[in-house]
This record gives C-alpha cells, structure tokens and sequence, in this order.
C-alpha cells in the first residue's frame, strides 16, 4: 500500500480562511440538527411525556444496543417545504443496531402534527424501506402516528409512491425473507393499522396503543355505536380477543425491550463477504478536511488531500494515477472494508470517463464496493471533445456506473452538476446511499452558467429584434437565475426535499461510510451484468 | 557422631496449592522425583501439572482426601515414595499419621510424634517450657477446671486476661475477658466453642497484652542433638489472628534480644526431642520482654523471609536432615542480609468482610519485567495460575508474594511495586488491600502490633469518597473497556454513542462497589460528551458543576493513559464484572459503573428469592415453610471456604420452599428458597 503524503499547510491564510468557512457551515448545520432533534418543540413533548410516553429519540436510544451509533437518514427533510414547521418530516428513520442486528428503524414522532403523514413523511418512509430493502436489513416500525395529513390527500394517497406503499414493501421485504416488526405506541389509525397488521411480529403498548380500521369519531358517524378507542382497538383488544397484535407491553420501555428481543430471535446471519482487514485511523489529521476544503467551490485542490483524511492508514493505491487525472480512482479500506474510490480532481475528459468505467469494472468483478466522491462541473465541452466523442466515452461510465451491482456510496464533497452528477452516481443511479457535505452545490449546472445561457439566449432575441440590451438590464436579468441556483442547489433544499439520505459533517465521512459499508454487508454482493458500451 | 544415613529417591507431597508446588520445586532440583496427590476438586490443579506422578486421594472433602491417613499411604505405597512431606496444615502436626508412617515404614519430613504430642496439648508443653527456663506469659495452666479456681487465677493474673481453649488453635475458642464481671459469661461461651471444635473444654488463662508483638523465631534441628535458630520474623499484622503480612528480620531487634530469643527457642526444640523444621512463637511487648506462646512443629507458611535474608533453602533443610544428615550449618555460619517481606494473596473480598472468593482466574501473573522488578529480589509462591478455577473447598490463600531489599525501607518499596505488578483477573482477591496495608504510614513507621489492621481499619479500607479525576478516569475507562471487550471491527459495535452532526451524550453513574445494590447508594453522574473533532477521541465530561477535557490512550497491556484538562496519568485498568478497577503505584481505586441511558424494565418488584452469593453447602435450614419470620430473621445456614454465612429475612414475610436440604451443594447464584413478604 502507498501511503499519501500530504502538501497541506495548516499555517497558510488560505487554509485558516477555509477552515473558518466550513466551520461557520458546519456550525449551522449542528444547529439546525440539533433543533430538529427537538422535535414538535417543548410544548408538545412535555404533553407527550406526560401520558407516560418517550419521547421518540429517546425511544430509539431505548431500542438500540447500549451506546450503539445511530446513523440516521434526512434529519432536514421537510425543512422549510411547508407553510409550517415540520421537523424531520415527523418521522425519525436511520440504521441502528439491535441485539446485535443492524436494524432500519422508522419512528414516528407524535409531537410534530400528531405523527401524521405529509407527502415528504411518506417519501422518507418509503426511502427508508428502500433502503432496507437493498442493504436486506430487518425494519422496525416504532408506530404513533394519526395517518395520512388530510388536508393534502392528493399528495399523499393515490400514487405509486404514496401511502399504499408502505404495506405493499412490508409485504414483499417480508417475502424476501427482511423482518418486519412493528411496536404499536400509540395510534396506528386507518391506513396505519396495516402497519402492525402487515408486519411479521407486533407489539402493542397497554392503554396507549391502539389499532383500528376507523376511529371512534368514524364509528360513531357510519354506524351510531359510541366506543372509546381503547375499547375499540386497545393492547387487551388485540393481544387477547383480535390477535392483531402479539405481544403486550406494560410500557414503552417494555416495549422496546420486546422488540429487541425479537430481532434476537431472528437468526440472523450476514452475508456479504469482504476480506477485511483491521481497522486503523487515517495517519492525516481528519480534522484538516474543512481547511482543505473550504466552501469556495471555485478554489481547486488535490482530492487525494481528501481521501488521505477517510481511508485506513491514509493508505490509497491508485489505479492509472498517470491517465486520465482529473479522475482518481484507487483501492483503499474503510473502517477495515475494502473499497474501490472513485474521485474527481476536475473536469471530466474522455479518457478520465473511460478510465472511471475500466475502473467500476474491476470493483464490479472483484465484488469491491464502491465510494464516489462527487466534485464536479461536468464533461468538458468544446468541439475538439464533441469530436473525439466525449458523449459515448461519458456515456460508458454512466453505464458502468448505472449497471455495477456492488455497494455504492455517494459522498457530494462539492459541486454536482449536470451530467458529471451521472457518472459520479448520483442520486439517479441507485447508490446504496448518498450524503452531501455542508459546502456542496448540487443543480442541472452553475448557476452562472445558467444565467449565462438564459442570458445569451435572450440576447439573441434583442438582437433579431434590433433592440439594445445593456450591461445593467442583462444584469438584472441574470441576478434571479443565479439566486434561484444558489438556493435550489443548497445541501439544505436538496436535503429537504430527500435528493439525499442527509448532510454530514466532513468529520464524520469516514464513520459514515465505515457504518454504511457494514450495514450493507447484510446481504449479498451481486454479480454485475453491464449492458453495451459504445466503443 | 555416627550418621544414620536414610536416602530416599522419591517424595510424595501430602498437601496442595503453592506449598506442594514450592516443596515440589526444591525436591526436584535435589534430583527427587516428585510424586502429589489430590482431590477430585483439584485433579487439574498446578500442584498435580507440576509433579512427576500424581495419586487422587479421594472427593473434593478434605476429610475424605488430604486427611484421609490411609489414602494418603495408599498413594505412597503405589509410587514407591521414600517420604513425605506434609506441607503446612492438612496432615503436618497429626501425631496419629505420624505413626503411620513409621509403621509403613516411609520416613515423615518432619518431627516425631512424641515432638508433635508434647507441642500439641498447650497446657502440658507449657509446663515443659517452664522447665527447660523459657519465659512464659503469667497465667494458669492447671488441670483443676473448676469455675471458681479459674476466675481467682485470673484476678490473680489481672486483668485483661486470655482465655483460651488447651486443646485449641486457629482463634477458635478464644476469647479476651477485661473485667471480672465478664468472666463468667466469656467462660461458658469459651467452652461451648472448644467443646464443638475440639471435643474438649478445658480452659488455660494467660496474662493479655495489650500491645504485644508477634515474633517467631525459625528453630531447625537434627538427630545428632544440633540445634540452631535461623532468626526471628515478626508476624503483628494479623486480620482475626490470621497473619497477612510479614517480615524478617522483626524491626527494632536488639542482638542481645535475638540471640536470647533464639537461645530460648533452640531450648524449647531441644526440650521436647526435636528434628526438623519449627517455630517457636513469642509474644513480645513493648518493655522488650518475651514469652513463649507456642511452638509450631512444621515449616510456616511464611519462611521465605527467612529464606530470604539468610540465604538457606528450608525445604532442602527439612530433606536433608530428614535423610539423615546432619545440619548443612552452624549458628556461627548464620548472618541476616537485607529485610524482607512476605504478603498472602487471599481469594477474599476485604470490602465485604473478607468473604471467601471463587470463581475462575482469568489472570494471575506478575510482571516483573514491565514493573523493572529484580527477580532475585521477588519471589511468587503460587498455587495457581491463568486459568485455574478457585474452589471452595480449602483454604482460600492462592499465593505468596515475597521481595527482599537492603533495609526495611527498600524491602517495603519493592513490596509495593510487586503488589502493584501482580495482575489477578477473575476473582475477587486482597490484592489492593494488602497495597493498602503496605502504603499505610503506620506500617512504614513499624508502630506494629497484633491490633494493626483494628485500629486502622478507617484508613485502610477502601476509600469512600472518590475526586472528581478518579470519577472522570473510570467513566471513560468503563467506555474503553467496554469497546475492547467487543472482539468484532465493526464499526456499529463501537460505544462512542456515534449521532451525525451532534455529540451524543452518555450518562454513567460511579458509586462504590460495595453499596452498589443499596437502593439508595452515593451516586456520582458523568456526562460524557464525544467531541471527535481530531484525530484522537476527545471527551467533554460533566460532573455535577465541574467540566473536564479528557482522553484515554491504550498503552500496553491493561495500561491506559488518562488526560485530564491537560494532565496525564499512567494507571493499570481493569474490569471485574461491573466493576472499574484503576490501579496506580499509590493504591487501587474501584468503581461500579453503569450506564444511566439503559432500558430500565420498570419491573422493580420487592425481591422474593434469595440467591447463594457463593458456592457451597447448605449446613441448615431454620425455619418452617409458611411460618412467618421477621425481616433480618435467619433462614437458612450455608458453609462456604470453612466459613458460614446465615441467610436472613429481606423483609417480614415467610418461607414458600427451600429448594435444598442441609447437605446439598449449592452454586453461586442458585435460589436458595422463594420468600413471601408479608402484605
């Protein structure tokens, strides 16, 4: 192995000045995760609590092994999508580890709107079923919700990827043998009820769980009868005369003391095979990273810089470190897991595509997985390179990239535009998962460039149409495109809208990826079938 | 002088545990083939791995295997053994096994019975001393027993006086009596006492000192009539008259005191016919007089000090003369070099009344090398090793750790580093009150006497209180610990409480062991911050209003290095089931530590069983079933390493079932008995 050297100056202004910057992100980004963790706000979590409840980190803390990571999915989501405030979309999701397992969890978190389901509640739900599904992870449903929100019916019910959903992936994960478990501790109404209903174990909470088709309110209106919702669909009612539920916990702890002794009754055994090697901390200082970095995506630096601070040792060998350059590609480990990186270090050219495509090819034949650290404007652009067929060369790592069956794991260092996004694995292209940093960028191509394109195109009109377009009015014109850009193309409004799993700490990648990489390790490595690649 | 030469090629150790291992050891560099016999408790034990040839005696009950006489010859027989040695305890003072051996024909590494007779019965050696002008404490050792008699003796003597059973040894039927008043109470409960152990109740009265000195002086003799004394050592400190630790030459010795010391003992040996290795015991109070007490007719457990600053093998002694030859040296070939000390590793736990320990030694070793020991300077006579289960049949002593220096000063550093060199993992021992014994001032200073551990018991049981640094230490110790017991690499078995983009925090509480299970036990909360913000783990600790910076670096082995705001230090740490043990040179510190962010399963229900805390047998039971007892009320009686623990009434209530009858074994852990509170 070939150990990175570094060329970093700590001492430089232009490094101090970096770290400053993403510090001042990475600052932000801490808080605002820290007061979505509060979820529905005091208020609500005080009433909460005072039924007797956890509050719905807490529960997770319960569920997971004593001091276990939680790696949690999209924390922002939601974040200023609607009218009013909807922290973590009101659902808590993430990988943890139960009695010994690498669980997903799905946690609905009652003081934010009742634990009810707007459309970006369901998206999270469903991707992190998705993302159960491809790591064949058992899932465990932590229920307390109201269902669907009402008022938005037509973006939560009727489509592929709404509501109905839910069940149809407890019912086919079930199938292909992924555990689904569910803890009732509070409401679990209509569409919800087939949560539990749907899972292959359930647990009920005494006098706070409660499962039933319609609600009392329902009841009362459809057929007169006056029922209180614990008589209706109570822990006694389910676990004693409906068998909807089939264990009863006396309190949430219970409960969840429950619930993981039924993910230790699962026989569980991974089944991914690496060969591993003993994990060591990176020798470059991680904590580097933001000066090197920075937020001024425009400020070039080595991506080795990077890589050196996330794998093993800081031990990288790299695969054609002469051809191709502003891609690095190279073998490395991560938390002991080999993988396979693939970097940007600049523009895409053609033989960087090609040499990114041989590259996924050998991991996909290896059963390596894969790490793509995203720092891209996109392809170069030029006739020389529209000559030389940049297209089918690009086009060939979008095929190796789409086709390689091995884990992937997209980390968005930086920019991500256009269809560099493609062939660095973007969202598009079914990463296992994908995280972006707090300085990166992500939009069809800079926003300069799009004012820039707007702009020309419009002065093209002025000019058939005779007329003069001044320095100033083309300035205003550009100035909407470029904030529009800026604030479509934030980590937060991508994050929001679940165009990632979540925005992390650069600090944190290396963990990150080393707790993906083990979750991942649940189920097979498959073999790749590419399809054509023009040649 | 004609020598009776009577060789033998080999030897058969009628004991175990380290002292069969030590006789072993010496038998085999004089070329004997070693032959150990054992119980089926021990059929695996290191005295048995290390012999030539091993014989079982018998079930793990020493009455049915190392006292059972004719096993024993048994086994001699069958290896063809030239001669015993008894060891210490067991066989080694039986007058009756003695004479067994005579007529088997196999030669007693040891006194003749006549010698251990005369010593045996207290009343009548003491009329023999008396004879042959060795001083004896003013008493009454009469044969007339008669109540009245024996109160005006002790008035005559003065008050305090010591009764004490004539039959008796081991502090049973012991008893000080301050005043007339008390006499007669402490009387009738002396006789009871010495009535069970012993079969016998006669009384002997001695003058009780008050401070007084326990100093032994090592006799050696042999059939020729030479007799020597190989010096003194002073065995004061004593827990409940068993010594724990010792030390030769005794501090603040005269010459002239030795040497009439020694003179009296080599005396009193000669008085009674004496061959072989023994100890003549003194009592010597602070005005510098002495007075015989007892003589101990086989090698104490405590002669490598002896050993040690005068530079003789005792067991090749004890062979030699009992092959016949004469003493290897004379009186004026004896010097004393250097001071050494001896301190017994018991399988005890100090913290709960020294309560005998078992369970599995998952380490024993010293480290002499990584503590820059000498090793001509100590010496670790064990019985066991890593990976040696501690029973609870015999005697819960599992070693010896025994050092040597120039003076007492240098001897008693050594003694200290030693102690905190030996690494005993797996069962709970006095380790780190014998550290504490050794640090203490007053031991330092030689104010010694046979009350030490008595009047200093406030400073020398573990410390209740704890810093803020040793909190702090044992929180992220407990962390640490708890991430290495893990043997996988993955990431998600790490206890960093890893949260994206957010410390997360972890609450343990530290209180001390020993009120651990008290509901309302003294507990202090750590909050432990992750702070991964370089390369090495960082932590923000809270502890009530105090902040600490800290970090721990693995060093090797159990060494950890704990930084506090800036400040290093250098500990052993490890775990004894929830049990933080912080060891530095100055002493041992232990924690209980528990995570608060557990699942707490709110099934706190009154307890309603009561569990054996160790393994052993139950000897009684108390009450009916169904009857209604008190809360403290006993139970149920069980014996456990020679020593009996009462089970008693958590709360007011009644018995549902036993589940055992008197006779059973029982296994730590096991439910005794269901117990119904009362509503």
């Amino acid at each position: 192995m070939s150990t990175i050297s570094t060329q970093i100056n700590p001492r430089s202004d232009v490094f101090q000045t970096n770290a400053a910057s993403m510090l001042g992100e990475v600052s932000k980004l801490r808080e605002l995760t820290a007061a979505v963790a509060q979820g529905g706000g005091h208020k609500a979590r005080e009433r909460h609590e005072s039924r007797g409840k956890l509050f719905v980190r807490d529960r997770i803390d319960h569920l997971i092994d004593e001091g276990s990571p939680f790696l949690e999915f999209s924390a922002l989501a939601a974040h200023h999508v609607y009218d009013s405030d909807i922290p973590a979309a009101g659902v808590v999701t993430g990988i943890g580890r139960v009695s010994g397992v690498e669980c997903v969890i799905v946690a609905n978190d009652a003081t934010v709107k009742g634990g009810t389901y707007f459309p970006l509640t369901v998206k999270k739900h469903l991707r992190a079923q998705e993302i159960a599904r491809k790591h064949r992870l058992p899932c465990i449903y932590l229920v307390d919700s109201g269902g669907a929100f009402l008022p938005r019916q037509d973006e939560v019910f009727p489509d592929r990827d709404h509501f109905g959903r839910i069940f149809y992936n407890q019912a086919t994960m079930s199938a292909e043998g992924i555990p689904q478990i569910a803890v009732v501790m509070g409401s679990c109404t209509a569409g919800g009820a087939y949560v539990p209903a749907m899972a292959d174990e359930s647990i009920i909470v005494k006098e706070q769980g409660t499962i039933f088709l319609g609600g009392p309110p329902l009841v009362k209106a459809a057929t007169g009868e006056s029922i209180s919702a614990e008589d209706l669909g109570g822990a006694d009612v389910h676990a004693k005369v409906s068998g909807v539920a089939d264990h009863y916990a006396e309190n949430d702890a219970h409960a969840l003391q429950l619930a993981r002794a039924c993910v230790s009754r699962l026989n569980w055994q991974k089944r991914g095979k690496l060969a591993m090697q003993a994990p060591k901390p990176p020798t470059l200082d991680p904590s580097e990273l933001y000066g090197i970095v920075g937020t001024d995506l425009k400020k070039p630096y080595d991506v080795r810089e990077v890589i050196g601070r996330i794998v093993d040792s800081s031990d990288f060998d790299e695969f054609k470190r002469y051809y191709g350059d502003t891609l690095v590609t190279g073998f490395a480990h991560i938390h002991g897991y080999p993988v396979g990186i693939v970097a940007n270090n600049g523009v895409l050219f053609s033989e960087s595509a090609v040499k990114g495509a041989h590259f996924i090819e050998l991991c996909a034949q290896r059963k390596i997985p894969l790490v793509f650290l995203q720092n891209i404007t996109g392809f170069m652009v030029g006739s020389k390179y529209e000559h030389e067929g940049i297209a089918k060369h690009g086009a060939k790592l979008v095929t190796a990239v789409a086709c390689a069956k091995v884990p992937k794991f997209t980390v968005l260092i930086g920019g991500s535009f256009g269809a560099g996004n493609y062939g660095m694995c973007g969202r598009a292209y079914d990463p296992n998962l994908l995280f972006m940093w707090p300085n990166a960028r992500i939009s069809v191509m800079g926003g300069e460039q799009a004012a820039g394109v707007l702009s020309q195109v419009k002065r093209e009109q002025y000019e058939r149409d005779g007329r003069e377009w001044t320095k100033e009015e083309e300035e205003a014109f550009k100035k909407p495109t470029r904030e529009q850009y800026e604030h479509q193309g934030h980590p937060y409004y991508a994050s929001a809208r679940l165009w990632d799993d979540g925005v992390i700490d650069p600090l944190q990648t290396r963990d990150v990826l080393g707790l993906s990489l083990a979750a991942a390790m649940n189920a097979d490595v498959e073999e790749t079938r590419f399809g054509v690649f023009r040649m | 002088m004609t020598l009776e030469h009577t060789k033998f090629d080999t030897l058969l150790v009628a004991n175990r545990g380290e002292i069969a291992c030590r006789v072993m050891r010496t038998a085999r560099r004089m070329g004997l083939k070693t032959v150990a016999v054992y119980s089926d408790a021990d059929a695996s034990a290191r005295h048995v791995r290390e012999a030539d040839e091993a014989i079982r005696l018998g079930p793990a009950a020493a009455r049915e295997s190392y006292l059972n006489v004719d096993a024993v010859i048994d086994a001699a027989k069958r290896t063809g053994t030239g001669a015993i040695h008894p060891g210490y305890g067991f066989l080694s003072e039986n007058g009756g096994f003695v004479k067994a051996l005579e007529q088997a024909g196999i030669i007693f590494v040891g006194p003749p019975a006549s010698a251990i007779a005369a010593m045996g019965d207290k009343s009548a050696a003491k009329a023999r001393m008396a004879n042959a002008g060795v001083p004896l404490v003013p008493g009454y050792h009469g044969d007339d027993q008669d109540d009245a008699l024996l109160r005006s003796e002790a008035d005559k003597i003065s008050y305090p006086v010591m009764l004490k059973a004539s039959a008796g040894g081991g502090g049973k039927g012991m008893r000080v009596v301050e005043s007339g008043e008390g006499f007669q109470a402490a009387l009738d409960g002396c006789r009871r006492e010495s009535k069970a152990a012993f079969g016998d109740d006669r009384m002997l009265i001695e003058k009780y000192l008050v401070q007084p000195r326990h100093v032994e002086v090592q006799v050696f003799c042999d059939r020729y009539g030479n007799g020597v004394y190989l010096f003194e050592r002073d065995c004061s400190v004593q827990r409940r008259h068993q010594k724990v630790i010792e030390e030769a030459p005794a501090p603040g010795m005269t010459a002239e005191l030795r040497s009439a010391m020694g003179d009296a003992a080599v005396r009193a040996a000669q008085e009674i016919g004496y061959v072989g290795a023994g100890t003549v015991e003194f009592l010597l109070d602070i005005d510098g007089s002495f007075y015989f007490m007892e003589m101990n007719t086989r090698l104490q457990v405590e002669h490598p000090v002896t050993e040690m600053i005068t530079g003789q093998d005792l067991v090749e002694w004890q062979l030699r003369v009992a092959m016949g030859e004469p003493l290897p040296c004379s009186q004026d070939e004896l010097t004393i070099t250097g001071h050494s000390f001896e301190a017994r590793i018991y399988a005890e736990d100090p913290e709960q009344d020294f309560l005998p320990a078992t369970g599995l030694l998952t380490r024993f070793a010293l480290d002499l090398e990584g503590a820059d020991l000498d090793s001509d300077r100590v010496r670790l006579d064990s019985g066991v090793e890593s990976g040696d289960a501690v029973s609870m049949h015999y005697d819960p002593m599992l070693a010896k750790l025994i050092v040597h220096g120039a003076d007492r000063d240098a001897a008693l550093a050594t003694l200290n580093r030693a102690l905190a060199a030996l690494d005993v993992q797996g069962v709970v021992t006095n380790r780190a009150f014998l550290q504490r014994l050794a640090n203490h001032p007053g031991f330092k200073n030689v104010e010694l006497d046979t009350r030490f551990i008595e009047r200093n018991e406030a400073t020398l049981f573990a410390p209740r209180s704890y810093s803020t640094e040793a909190y702090a230490s044992a929180a992220l110790i407990g962390l640490h610990q708890l991430a290495q017991e893990c043997e996988s690499d993955s990431p998600w078995d790490r206890h960093d409480g890893f949260r994206l983009n957010a410390p997360h925090t972890i609450r343990i509480a530290l209180c001390d062991p020993a009120s651990a299970q008290a509901a309302d036990s003294d507990e202090a909360v750590v909050i432990v911050e992750g702070k991964r913000e370089s390369g090495e783990s960082l932590w923000n600790l809270t502890i009530g209003d105090k902040t600490l910076t800290a970090s721990l670096q693995p060093l090797t082995g159990d060494a950890v290095a704990v930084t506090l705001n800036g400040h290093r230090h250098r500990l052993q740490a490890r775990r004894d089931g929830h049990v933080v043990v912080m060891a530095e040179p100055s002493g041992e510190t232990r924690l209980f530590w528990r995570r608060i962010d557990a699942i707490d399963h709110g099934h706190h229900e009154a307890e309603s069983t009561l569990t054996a805390p160790m393994n052993g047998t139950v000897v009684a039971l108390l009450v009916e079933p169904g009857v209604s007892v008190e809360k403290g009320m006993p139970l149920m009686v069980m014996e456990a390493m020679k020593m009996e623990h009462t089970m008693t009434a958590p709360v007011d209530g009644s018995v549902e079932t036993f589940h055992f009858q008197s006779g059973d074994t029982v296994s730590q852990g096991d439910v005794l008995l269901d117990f119904a509170p009362s509503e």
